[in-house]
Formats: structure tokens, C-alpha cells, sequence
């Protein structure tokens, strides 16, 4: 019969709890579930991304409202709980009590804060949870001062995202060197030197005597009266069980909940999970661990057989450019022998702790690929006697296999752990693959490997590389080209989140290998930096293809085409001469009628290109940018002006589209239509953004294509009002713009980011405005005539520079 | 030698490249740093490809029609096998120099 399950803390380890619960017997328990935080779980391992803008909150969220209306989960989010009575088997939460079968306390951990005087004021700030993390990102700002005080692994990720937001940050750390739990001091020192390229500040060995300030925390106070001025002061000293209700409800509470092996408290009804326990004197932090204790206490209110066993854990710091590895005990001691491999020109260090034969730690920084082959090692305590000589240089020279990057991967056991987070281990994944799984997003979707902290993701890949071999194609870890090791999708949130707002700044801090990129990265370099810092940096023609330098389409003989712009496919008789005329004067060959409703003059030759435009121009045509990735054109139809069926002024809002949207460089071409009835004469629906007219309004439909693939355009959105629907218009675009890999047609982005995403972005009001903002302020430089500037100041380039035929022949 | 004055460097934009008409066809001087000029064919073995419409990276240039990638220093094609005819050049103060002569006695060659 069905019991009633409260669970006090809507975290990452009770989330847990929930899912096993209704996966494998939905009935058992009528859940009611608790928490402070007015939300439920989202995976607070992502926190440090969206502090520095890499990810949102929507990105990060585990279970939405839908999740657990679904699984009849009773939410009372935003509401404290006051007390437990153990005795009448209540909660009691601030709106009312709450009769429990079984318990579970999951309330966490708090922030510990240092006893000094000033920790109260306004502008002092905890890290731990999304309200933290927006307070902090509310407070951040260009050129700002931030001390965090704390050098663990917390504080150093709030320091990177804080200094990624443009501050100027100071980290006061206590300790000798950074994460000193973590690290020994040679990592720690490069950790230190990598920071203060970022321009952090590290001050060690720095104790905290007051935060100072009238009203709010305008310094801190150091012991020696240091003084460092702040207008934020970040506390990430540390974290303590969160126990309050635990002991005043009378349960045994040591430094955190005492649990048994089956996560019960001192109360058999009243279970507790995650942050706030102790289990055996352990205290715990790391999410992989309270996954283990989410699963045994799941089995345990089913009344099935487990005990959680405390495991070795290993860290990796999640700061990007910051790549450090550490597992087990590598403190000094008796009997106890280091092997130390460095290589200070790449800033690669590598220390292995090995006592008896038995590897028992291993600190790594700068390259830490092997990380989870040693974590092995030490886990399963092989003897390496055998390998000893080699052991540092990792896997790939252990038996006799040469350098093959994947036989590290290959030479993993089953059991080896791949993703820490959900402690899978290669076998599952294995499995995975032999029952069909042949991707990343399959493998996530069935095993959970990589769908937490995500740094698996690079390893699971490899082992689906080495499971299915060549019918495996490496997605993601494809880097742009040979000039570089980062893909498109990082160089694009790099070049955000490192404010990198030129070519010379890309090239120095993503590590390019060539001078300056290639006729393959740097078109796409170009395009992303104009299109994130449209103020800061300018176009450059130079790492353009010849179409977008020449603003006309090279053909095969190395003559151009050229295409002048009629906006919604509307003309007129002294457009239509002029054009003639110009064929006429420069000799076009051919003159043909496009798909998209213009008129293309075919065969004119490069040194011509200036003066037919200077004629164009004078009879008001413009570009058409039949040559760009950007808007090409909005077909439409006649609309109400002239056919029966016409719901609505589809040609007006073609026109008022175009002239929106023109000169606007995009990922790839985008080309619109608009229809005024369902019949679509336009052709709407295979467009990259479609619009439909209907008596109630329009159908705003995207991600068409009518090329070599063939795809019917999908629904965005259905508005009423023509201003709304140019809103919504302009707003994909901009989306388009901001996330979309260059030279991925609008189709091929939204089925890589799902159109849910698109509509949810759109459909947010302020997100909405935002994005027309951005496409604006973008507009205010480049929606203007390209031939006509060209005709101004570059015409001389389209000359030769010098004839010598002459000089040669004398 | 015969140096002919062709232009100011910065005739030639930054990573940019202009032809010069010369008995033996087009030439394309392509200017890959501040200080820096080549002159070669500006006709791709390939197809035909005007090269002096490609994109400049490093010392190379990439041809606008189909991306073969020639070295500037040698006229030598990336991974295919063809290459194009290079000329001297010289950067005198701002002036850009090439050897007439050169150009002239290839024809002949
Ligand atoms: S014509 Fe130059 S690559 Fe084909």
C-alpha cells in the first residue's frame, strides 16, 4: 500500500533519490517534497558556467515542474520547514503540517562563514546555490573589484567566473597554495601562475581580520591591516552539514546527521542523504558519492538490500584553461616514493605517490588524460611493480602499445569508472553501445554517463571511437582545422566569455597554430567576432570569400554576377530600365529571373563591378547580397493588395522584413518567404524562416531548406499582429546569429539545439527584447549599401594595380 | 634585373592582393604582412581560379574556386600537384618593386 515519503531538500542527492524511487516501483510512495530554494533540482556542479555566462539556469535544470507533476510529486518549493516531531510523525512546514510513513532529511550544506566582524554587511556574498550565483553575477561588473575569500575549489571557480565577467578579482587564501587539499604545492603553482594570466590576484597565506565598510562591504581587512578594497566580497571557505533540524528534532548529530550504511538516522523512520550526513566520521562533498548514498537509501525505503561503502574520490577543477586532476593521498610520508614527470614549456606536471608497490595518489596539471586510468589504480590497488619505469607516461606505453591516443581508452577494464559523477564505468557504457546506443546523446540518454559535469565527455566518445570503430564519427571534438584544437562551439563561447574582440586576441589566447588561421577558420573567426562585439571589432574583407570581399558572385570564368535588391519582389518600370540600361552599356550576357523574385545580371566583369553599381545606385537599387551568408531575399506573394484570397498585406510585410533585416551577416544565407494564404505561393514552408498569413494573424514557421536536403518548415510561433510577427522574426534571427556554428544553415542549427529551445528563448518576453536590441545595435553599423561605399572608397581596387604589357614589350 | 616601381604598399590592402597586367598574363602581388609582398601567377593550375581573389593566411593563399593552397615562397600546391610561376619583389621605403626583366625573359623562356 502506498506510504507517505517527505523529503526535506530538493538537491542533487535527493533528486537522485526521487528518480530511482518512481523508476522502479512509482507506487510504493506518495512523495512531498521541500525546499527553501523557491525551485527544484538543477545540477549545482554547473553553477561555475553560469556564472560566467556559459550556460543559463535553463540549461542546468534536472527536473522542471513538469517532471514532477508527472511523477505526482507534490512540490513546496520557496517554503522553510520549521520542525520535525518524530514522535506524531510530522513536518511541519511554514504553510502547514505534513503526516510522514518515512523521511528524508536532505538539507545539505551551508556556507561557513568566517566569525569576523563585517560578515554581515550588504555586498558579502556565499557561493552556493542559483540565488548566490545570480547575486553574484547582479553584482559583477566591468572593471569592479571582487576578493573571494577561500582558494579551494568553490572559490577559485567563483574567481574565474567573476574575473570572466570582467572584475577585478583578488583571492585571500589562508593556506600556503591553492586547493591545498586537493594539490600538492607544484600544482598548486601552476594553478596559482595560470589564474594570474587571467588576471586574478592570488594573495597566500593571507588571514581575514574584518570586512570594512559604511553601510555595505567596501574592503576587506587583512591580518597586518592590509587593507584590499572590494565592491563585492565573495566568502567560499568552506561548506558545513546542514543539521538544525536534525538536532533539534533529537536525532543523533554528530559534525553532520549520523547514518548507517542504509542511510537511516537514529530514528529508523527518518532517513537522510547528500551533504548533511557523516557516515563512519566522512563527511561529503562531491556529487559521486552522494549518487552512491541517493541509490542505497532508494533501495532501502524499498526494502531491498544495500549499504553504501565510502569510495576514493577524484577532482578536477572546472575553470576552462585550468585542467588539474587529483586523486587519493599524495601527502609525504615514510616508505613512500614519488615518480615526478614535468615539462615546463607545455606547464605539464605529473606526480605519482606509490607505497608497497600499490599506487595510492597522483596529482596531475597541464595534461591530465590519464587521469582516470591512475584513479583506477589506485582504486583497484594494482600492484605496478611491472610498469614501474613507464607507469608516469600513462597507458599508452603499457604493453607494448605505441602512441595511439585511443588505446589509453582501449586499455581501460570494464569496471573502470568513466563518468565520476554517476560513477558509470566503461562496461555500462559497453553494454550501451551492444544495445544500440551509437552517440553521445544515446549513451546519455540511456546510462546517464556525461549528463552532469559533462568532463566525461571527451572519454565516453572515445569509448564508443574504440567500441564501434569507423562507425563511429567523432561529433563534437572536431576541431575547426588543422590551425587550432577547439571546435567551432568553443571558440564561440570563448571568444564570449573571454571578451576576445579581435583576430590577434583569438589567435594568442585559443592557441592558434598558424600565423594567422586559414582560409577555412578565419571566415568563421571573422563572422563570430563581429557577430558578438558588432561595436568593438570591424569587419575584415580580408577573411572573406571573394563573393562577400567583391559584395558579387565569382563564376566559373572569374566574371561576376551581380543582383540588385527589390524588396519583397516589388519593382517598377524606372528600376526595371536602369537595369536594362546597365546590361546594355557593360555588355551582360545574361539576364535571368532568380527563385527568390530578382533579377541577376550574369557575365560582368571584375573591373566593371564599380560602375554598374554607381548606375544602379543612381536609380535607388542597392545590393541584393545574393552573394552573402546573410539575408538573401523575402519572397512573397501579392497578398491582400490584389488576390481574392489574401488574409492579410503579405508583399507589406515582406518589404518591412527586408528592410529590416538587409546587410545583417548571418551563419550561413537566410532567406525568407512570406505568403498572404495557406495556399503558400510564396513557398514559405521551405524557407529558412517562413511566414504564413491566416485570418487570425500569422504563422511564424523556421528551419526549412530546400537544397540538397529538402525539410518543411517547423512551427515557431503563431501571432497576431504584424509588429509581432517582424518581433519574432527578428529575434530568431538574432538567436541564430549568436549560437549557430558558421556555415550551418538555419535547419541544421535548430536540429542541434531543438526547436523547444527556440521557442522557449522566443517566447520569453525579455529575452526577446533583448535579442532585437542586439540585432539593432548590430544594424546600426551594418545595415547599409555595400556597393555604393565600395564605389566611394575602394574602386581604385578593382583596377589593376599597374599594366606592364607595355614596359615588357619595349 | 630591371625593377619596375609598381605602388605604394598600401595600394595593396593588409592580407589583401592586387593583379598587375604583364605580358605573360595576369600577376598577383599579395601582400601577407605589413612588410611583406609575393608576386606569383595570378591563373590557379586547376581551373583557372583568379588567385588574387583567394583568402592570405601565413605565406599561403588559398584559390577562390575550388581552395587548392599554394605556398608563396615556392608556387608550390598543398597536397596537389601543381604549382604557380613566382616573381622577386622588393620593398624599397613604400614602394613596391618587381623585376621586369624577369617577367620578360620567362616569356621568352
Ligand atoms: S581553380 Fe583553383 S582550385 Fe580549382
Amino acid at each position: 500500500m502506498t506510504q507517505k515519503l517527505v523529503i526535506i531538500g530538493a538537491g542533487m542527492a535527493s533528486g537522485r533519490v526521487i528518480e530511482t524511487l518512481v523508476e522502479t516501483d512509482s507506487d510504493a510512495y506518495d512523495i512531498t517534497l521541500f525546499n527553501a530554494e523557491p525551485r527544484g533540482n538543477y545540477n549545482r556542479i554547473m553553477l561555475s558556467p553560469v556564472l560566467c555566462g556559459e550556460k543559463t539556469y535553463e540549461d542546468i535544470v534536472t527536473h522542471d515542474d513538469d517532471w514532477y507533476a508527472q511523477h505526482g510529486v507534490t512540490c513546496r518549493f520557496g517554503e522553510h520547514v520549521v520542525a520535525i516531531d518524530p514522535e506524531l510523525k510530522v513536518v511541519e512546514g511554514q504553510n502547514g503540517h505534513v503526516p510522514y510513513d518515512k523521511l528524508v532529511i536532505a538539507t545539505g550544506s551551508a556556507p561557513f562563514i568566517i566569525p569576523v566582524p563585517g560578515k554581515d554587511l550588504p555586498g558579502v556574498i556565499t557561493y552556493r546555490d542559483l540565488d548566490d550565483t545570480n547575486a553574484m553575477i547582479d553584482a559583477a561588473g566591468e572593471g569592479k573589484r571582487a576578493v573571494v575569500i577561500g582558494g579551494g575549489l568553490l572559490g577559485l571557480e567563483a574567481a574565474a567566473g567573476l574575473a570572466e565577467r570582467g572584475m577585478d578579482v583578488t583571492v585571500v587564501h589562508l593556506m600556503g597554495h591553492l586547493m591545498e587539499r586537493q594539490l600538492d604545492e607544484a600544482a598548486g603553482y601552476l594553478l596559482r601562475r595560470d589564474l594570474e594570466k587571467r588576471g586574478i590576484t592570488i594573495r597566500t597565506q593571507a588571514s581575514t581580520k574584518a570586512i570594512i565598510g559604511d553601510g555595505r562591504a567596501e574592503a576587506v581587512l587583512l591580518e597586518g591591516d592590509e587593507t584590499l578594497p572590494a565592491d563585492l566580497v565573495v566568502m567560499a571557505v568552506g561548506i558545513r552539514p546542514e543539521t538544525r533540524l536534525a538536532t533539534d528534532a533529537g536525532l543523533d548529530v554528530a559534525r553532520g546527521i549520523e547514518v548507517n550504511a542504509q542511510m537511516q538516522t537514529s530514528d529508523p523512520d527518518v532517513f537522510a542523504v547528500g551533504e548533511c550526513v557523516e557516515f563512519d566520521g566522512n563527511l561529503f562533498g562531491l556529487v559521486a558519492p552522494l549518487y552512491d548514498q541517493a541509490k542505497v537509501l532508494a533501495h532501502a525505503l524499498l526494502d531491498q538490500a544495500d549499504a553504501f561503502v565510502v569510495k576514493d574520490v577524484a577532482t578536477k577543477l572546472k575553470v576552462t584553461g585550468c585542467d588539474l586532476f587529483s586523486a587519493g593521498d599524495f601527502a609525504e610520508g615514510e616508505g613512500r616514493e614519488d615518480i615526478v614527470l614535468r615539462d615546463p614549456s607545455k606547464g605539464i606536471y605529473k606526480r605519482l605517490v606509490i607505497e608497497e608497490d600499490r599506487l595510492v595518489g597522483a596529482v596531475m596539471y597541464g595534461d591530465t588524460a590519464d587521469g582516470n586510468w591512475f584513479f583506477q589504480l589506485i582504486k583497484d590497488g594494482t600492484e605496478i611493480d611491472e610498469m614501474r619505469d613507464t607507469l608516469i607516461f600513462g597507458p599508452a606505453y603499457q604493453g607494448g602499445d605505441t602512441s595511439d591516443p585511443l588505446s589509453a581508452v582501449a586499455a581501460l577494464p570494464p569496471e573502470a569508472e568513466i563518468c565520476g559523477c554517476n560513477g558509470i564505468c566503461k562496461g555500462t557504457i559497453t553494454d550501451a553501445i551492444a544495445n544500440g546506443a551509437t552517440d553521445l546523446a544515446a549513451i546519455k540518454a540511456t546510462t546517464k554517463a556525461s549528463a552532469s559535469c559533462g568532463t566525461c565527455t571527451g572519454l565516453v566518445e572515445q569509448v564508443l571511437q574504440v567500441t564501434l570503430g569507423d562507425a563511429f564519427e567523432l561529433p563534437t571534438a572536431q576541431p575547426i582545422c588543422t590551425c587550432c584544437d577547439l571546435t567551432h562551439e568553443d571558440v564561440r563561447r570563448l571568444i564570449k566569455s573571454q571578451e576576445l574582440k579581435s583576430q590577434d586576441a583569438v589567435w594568442q589566447e585559443l592557441g592558434w597554430k598558424t600565423r594567422n588561421g586559414c582560409h577555412v577558420c578565419r571566415p568563421a573567426v571573422n563572422f563570430y567576432l563581429l557577430a558578438d562585439w558588432p561595436l568593438e571589432y570591424q569587419d575584415d574583407p580580408q577573411s572573406r570569400f571573394v563573393n562577400e570581399r567583391k559584395h558579387a558572385n565569382i563564376q566559373k570564368d572569374g566574371t561576376f554576377s551581380v543582383v540588385p535588391r527589390m524588396w519583397g519582389g516589388i519593382t517598377n518600370p524606372s528600376e526595371l530600365r536602369a537595369i536594362a540600361d546597365a546590361a546594355d552599356k557593360y555588355n551582360v550576357p545574361t539576364v535571368k529571373v532568380t527563385g527568390g523574385q530578382r533579377i541577376d545580371l550574369l557575365g560582368v566583369r571584375g573591373e566593371d563591378l564599380p560602375a554598374i553599381w554607381a548606375d544602379l545606385n543612381k536609380a535607388g537599387l542597392v545590393s541584393g547580397h545574393a552573394y552573402s551568408k546573410g539575408l538573401r531575399t523575402v519572397k512573397t506573394c501579392v497578398g491582400t493588395d490584389h488576390c481574392r484570397f489574401g488574409t492579410q498585406d503579405s508583399t507589406g510585410l515582406g518589404i518591412k522584413l527586408e528592410q529590416a533585416l538587409w546587410g545583417s551577416w548571418t551563419p550561413h544565407k537566410v532567406k525568407l518567404g512570406v505568403s498572404g494564404c495557406p495556399r503558400n505561393c510564396a513557398e514559405a514552408t521551405c524557407k529558412d524562416i517562413g511566414i504564413i498569413c491566416v485570418d487570425s494573424g500569422y504563422q511564424v514557421s523556421v528551419a526549412g531548406a530546400a537544397g540538397m536536403d529538402v525539410k518543411e518548415t517547423e512551427r515557431l510561433c503563431d501571432v497576431t499582429s504584424e509588429q509581432e510577427a517582424i518581433d519574432v522574426t527578428i529575434a530568431f534571427v538574432q538567436l541564430y546569429r549568436e549560437n549557430a556554428k558558421y556555415l550551418d544553415r538555419a535547419y541544421k542549427w535548430v536540429a542541434k539545439v531543438g526547436l523547444d529551445w527556440v521557442q522557449e528563448r522566443i517566447a520569453d518576453l525579455d529575452e526577446r527584447a533583448r535579442l532585437i536590441q542586439a540585432f539593432e545595435l548590430s544594424q546600426s553599423i551594418y545595415r547599409k549599401d555595400p556597393w555604393a561605399e565600395h564605389v566611394q572608397t575602394k574602386a581604385a581596387q578593382y583596377q589593376p594595380m599597374a599594366n606592364l604589357t607595355l614596359e615588357a614589350a619595349e | 634585373m630591371n625593377w619596375i616601381d609598381i605602388g605604394h604598399i598600401d595600394d595593396i590592402p593588409l592580407r589583401g592582393a592586387r593583379k598587375i597586367k604583364t605580358a605573360l598574363g595576369c600577376v598577383a602581388l599579395f601582400r601577407t604582412s605589413e612588410t611583406e609582398v609575393f608576386a606569383a601567377s595570378d591563373t590557379c593550375p586547376h581551373k583557372g581560379g583568379p588567385l588574387s581573389e583567394g583568402i592570405i593566411h601565413g605565406q599561403s593563399i588559398t584559390c577562390p574556386l575550388h581552395n587548392w593552397v599554394f605556398d608563396l615562397n615556392t608556387g608550390q600546391a598543398n597536397g596537389e600537384d601543381g604549382q604557380i610561376a613566382t616573381y622577386p619583389v622588393r620593398i624599397e621605403g613604400d614602394r613596391i618593386l618587381i623585376d621586369g626583366a624577369k617577367l620578360v625573359a620567362q616569356s621568352a623562356a
